[in-house]
């Protein structure tokens, strides 16, 4: 999907120049490509074991999980904000999944000595809204009191992670196995269910991925996003509802953070409360490598899953290669930066074609 | 008294050439020391060029400029700054979180062995300078906490501290008031004695004969009169900035005006400076009707703009359209009962620079080419196309960025994006501002033939000229206050009498 779509935009944008600029700005353009198929060739090649269908299974797993809560990074940053918050949002969501599989809602607190319990839907459903009611908070602390996008999701990070550990004291929810009677013993199949052949995380990858990439060009709530994060101002005036789109972008935020949660748990058939540490970062440098601009207004999703990828081979790569984990953090920043720069190398190629056309 | 008003700095044959326009032509421009040097003209006459060039922010395309008879050539304000020109500029450059002498020092700043500040040197110097000034502002102040006039004061000790012996001021009193004015009137006679040649410019004629001893008129960036002070009326001034041979305007068309179709009743919006930015205002529009609403900068009518299309969420007053009243809230609602704004600042507020021709056009009819939540791309871009050929705006392709277009095809865009919405009334905020002579006369002709289809139209404007040509009615506006309407075919003069309030006032001092 990418691929195609990058080059055909790029195509539109270059028009007839057969020139050395425009063969450059196309690779450019499609640089986070080029880069995942330049890293999945070295490994090809430098990793033993690194082409086998079981090792691209596990990567695929991995993957999923950063690139859906980069999907939801990718419009709040394209809106011009930022969410910080994602990754308690992530460990909040997989307590609360761990506490209902193992004990229901104990209806004690209102003097009725009767727990109720929910079957696997019911507990998704649930977990769902919890976050997304997380990233309506986040939305409103910043619309509605003016709190800076960056300060109101710090808050929210630490209020998330301290909810979780109140949750279980810090301890661990441990054999998340549900219980038959119940309906709740399908718990596990989120995690490690599959589906032709493909993880059921993958399949809810490709899922939210698609449907987010048909919001953001296809609706005019997409359209809006873009307006709203490349000028708050202008898109007001044009009657651009600007708080109702903020808010949008945090809740969906929340909901792909809740979609994380819920795979962990299930995966791992436990709940920790310090799952999805420093998630939040991982997001944003996948939106970020896939091309999505901090100031906002630029960004698509193809581009961030992509970004995604590139980040979740390099890692499994250099561990199948034994490389410290030391030097991973090192060259996954690095690689970071590197694309940033190449990112305003070519903003501005790309600007001076566009006035060389016009002048033409 | 040319003995007693050296010449300081002249510019022989100045040219500036700007991408697109000549700014300048050949300009012979002296500026006398000890005297206020007036300088005037309309919007684009060249007024501000000709400042920055003094001021080192711009450079000479040809020509020369020679301080006490040596020729000079400034590389930038910091240059110009050495040889002693400083220059306060209309929007005010001062940091509100640092405090008076602070700022006054920026850049410049005193210190020991080049590291320290010296804070207690900076302070008494500042004090010193706010004596000269007879202001009775404490060094250690935040600027924040001051008056718009105070801040403008410490604007001018900044100069003043880099030893200005030139001193430019670009519209100062456009944001003060009353008593501010006469608090930097004292000012400025203070510096007028003590040597200074002060360059000043501003829109309000009374104030320009009352302070000053030349007078230099700019139009079309030719000088068109210069001479002392002594004898110039209001009615000499007019002439040579709007001359005799008018610019092309498109013929007011013969077409009936239909019933009123808009109206505002008693709207005011409260100043955070005290007393009403927009004060009590009502009017009327007819369909087909182009109404102008004329007046100087900070008369309230871009505010009376905003507050029509919902900005201001403290206005009060009503809203009508086609006799009903509006009571939507939002820009959304407006737009949807047939309101459509062409804001003033383009950049900022018209258009998202970084999205497309096509995305910018269609930004507010998005529901248009909506089924359900699906968007039709196809229905947009035929849309936008459509557009695009009735505009007659040139591109490339519709897929460019809207910043890769000029300031004329831009503006283009931004009223494309307002007809899209198929809008009753069209509020348009000094629609030819920063566009070349060609794109304005289109852009006038396409308001004619808007309202010759029937639209309603009221758009604001600094340009006498321009609000005399193109209106079927002239309002005019001044402290918030409606303070004159006049038929199409009234005299600049009169125009002008009302925009300026206090010139009776001032005349009879």
């Amino acid at each position: 999907m990418s691929s195609i779509d990058a080059s055909g935009n790029a195509k539109t944008v270059i028009g007839g120049h057969k020139s050395r600029t425009s063969a450059l700005l196309l690779l450019l353009h499609m640089r986070t490509f080029v880069a995942l198929i330049l890293v999945f060739t070295f490994f090809a090649i430098a990793a033993p074991n690194f082409l086998t269908t079981g090792n691209m299974l596990i990567i695929s797993k991995h993957v999923a999980l950063n690139a859906i809560l980069a999907i939801g990074m990718t419009f709040v940053i394209i809106a011009g904000g930022i969410d910080l918050s994602v990754g308690s949002i992530v460990g909040l969501c997989a307590m609360v999944a761990g506490y209902l599989v193992l004990y229901g809602i104990d209806l004690g607190f209102v003097g009725v000595a009767y727990s109720v319990q929910f079957n696997t839907i019911e507990i998704c459903l649930i977990v769902l809204v919890v976050g997304i009611f997380i990233g309506w908070i986040n939305g409103m602390l910043i619309t509605k009191l003016n709190v800076a996008p960056f300060i109101a999701t710090l808050g929210i990070l630490y209020v998330a992670r301290g909810s979780a550990l109140l949750f279980s004291e810090g301890r661990t929810f441990p054999n998340l196995s549900g219980n038959p009677e119940y309906g709740s013993d399908t718990f596990r199949v989120i995690g490690s269910g599959t589906f032709l052949g493909l993880p059921v995380s993958v399949w809810i990858m490709v899922v939210v991925a698609l449907g987010a990439a048909y919001l953001a060009t296809r609706t005019p709530l997409g359209r809006h996003i873009y307006a709203v994060g490349g000028n708050e101002r202008g898109a007001a005036l044009s009657g651009v509802n600007v708080d109702r789109t903020k808010l949008f972008v945090y809740m969906f935020s929340g909901l792909c953070a809740a979609l994380v949660g819920l795979i962990i748990s299930s995966q791992l058939q436990a709940s920790h409360p310090a799952t999805g540490e420093t998630f939040e970062l991982n997001a944003i440098a996948a939106a970020v490598l896939g091309g999505t601009s901090m100031s906002g207004g630029r960004g698509r999703i193809a581009g961030t899953i992509v970004g995604a990828f590139v980040i979740g081979i390099l890692a499994d790569g250099l561990i199948m290669m034994g490389v410290s984990s030391f030097w991973q953090t090192v060259i996954k920043g690095l690689v970071i930066i590197a694309a940033v720069v190449v990112d305003q190398v070519q903003q501005k190629l790309q600007a001076r074609v566009v006035l060389q056309q016009n002048a033409n | 008294m040319t003995e007693a008003n050296p010449i300081g700095l002249s510019i022989r044959n100045g040219s500036k050439i700007y991408p697109g326009t000549q700014a300048l032509k050949n300009v012979d421009f002296d500026l006398r020391m000890g005297a206020v040097n007036v300088l005037v003209g309309e919007n684009g006459a060249g007024k501000s060029t000709l400042m920055k060039i003094i001021a080192g922010v711009e450079q000479l395309n040809g020509g020369t400029i020679e301080i006490d008879g040596q020729q000079v050539v400034f590389a930038d304000k910091t240059d110009a700054a050495k040889h002693g020109v400083g220059i306060v500029f209309q929007e005010l450059n001062l940091f509100p979180n640092l405090t008076v002498a602070e700022n006054i020092f920026v850049g410049h700043e005193k210190t020991r062995a080049g590291i320290h500040i010296d804070s207690q040197a900076q302070r008494s110097a500042a004090a010193a300078l706010m004596k000269r000034l007879e202001q009775n502002i404490d060094p250690d102040t935040p600027l924040g906490n001051l008056r718009i006039g105070q801040q403008q004061i410490v604007e001018i000790a900044k100069a003043l501290a880099e030893n200005a012996r030139i001193l430019i001021l670009d519209e100062p009193t456009s944001a003060l008031s009353a008593a501010e004015v006469e608090v930097l009137f004292r000012v400025i006679n203070d510096l007028r004695k003590q040597g200074v040649g002060i360059v000043y410019i501003s829109h309000r004629l009374e104030e320009l004969i009352r302070i000053g001893d030349y007078i230099t008129v700019l139009r079309d960036g030719a000088i068109t009169g210069s001479r002392s002070m002594q004898g110039v009326d209001i009615p000499w001034i007019v002439a040579n900035m709007i001359g005799s041979a008018s610019k092309e305007f498109p013929k007011t068309g013969d077409h009936e005006l239909g019933q009123e179709v808009f109206r505002v009743d008693n709207v005011c919006l409260p100043s955070p400076a005290g007393g009403y930015a927009v004060d009590h205002m009502s009017l009327s529009v007819r369909e087909g009707e182009i109404v102008g609403l004329y007046g100087l900068m900070g008369a309230g009518r871009s505010e009376l703009l905003e507050c029509i299309m919902a900005q201001h969420p403290n206005s009060s007053g009503q809203i009508f359209i086609g006799g009903k009243p509006v009571k939507e809230k939002s820009v959304s609602g407006r737009i949807r009962r047939g309101l459509a704004l062409i804001p003033e600042d383009r950049k900022r507020d018209g258009l998202v620079q970084i999205m497309t021709i096509r995305e910018n056009l269609t930004m507010s009819s998005l529901y248009d080419f909506t089924r359900g939540f699906h968007l039709s791309l196809k229905a947009e871009a035929a849309k936008a196309a459509e557009f695009v050929k009735r505009m007659a705006i040139k591109i490339a392709s519709l897929e460019h960025p809207v910043s890769s277009l000029s300031g004329g095809n831009q503006q283009k865009v931004v009223i494309g994006k307002a007809l899209m919405t198929k809008p009753k009334i069209l509020l348009m905020d000094e629609p030819s501002r920063g566009i070349d002579i060609g794109a304005k006369a289109e852009i006038f002709r396409t308001m004619r033939r808007l309202a010759a289809d029937g639209l309603g139209i009221l758009f604001v404007t600094s340009d006498l000229e321009e609000v005399l040509a193109l209106s079927d009615r002239v309002l005019v506006m001044a402290n918030g206050r409606l303070t004159g309407q006049f038929p199409a075919g009234a005299s600049a003069a009169e125009v002008i009498s009302a925009a300026t309030p206090n010139l009776n006032r001032v005349e009879t001092q």
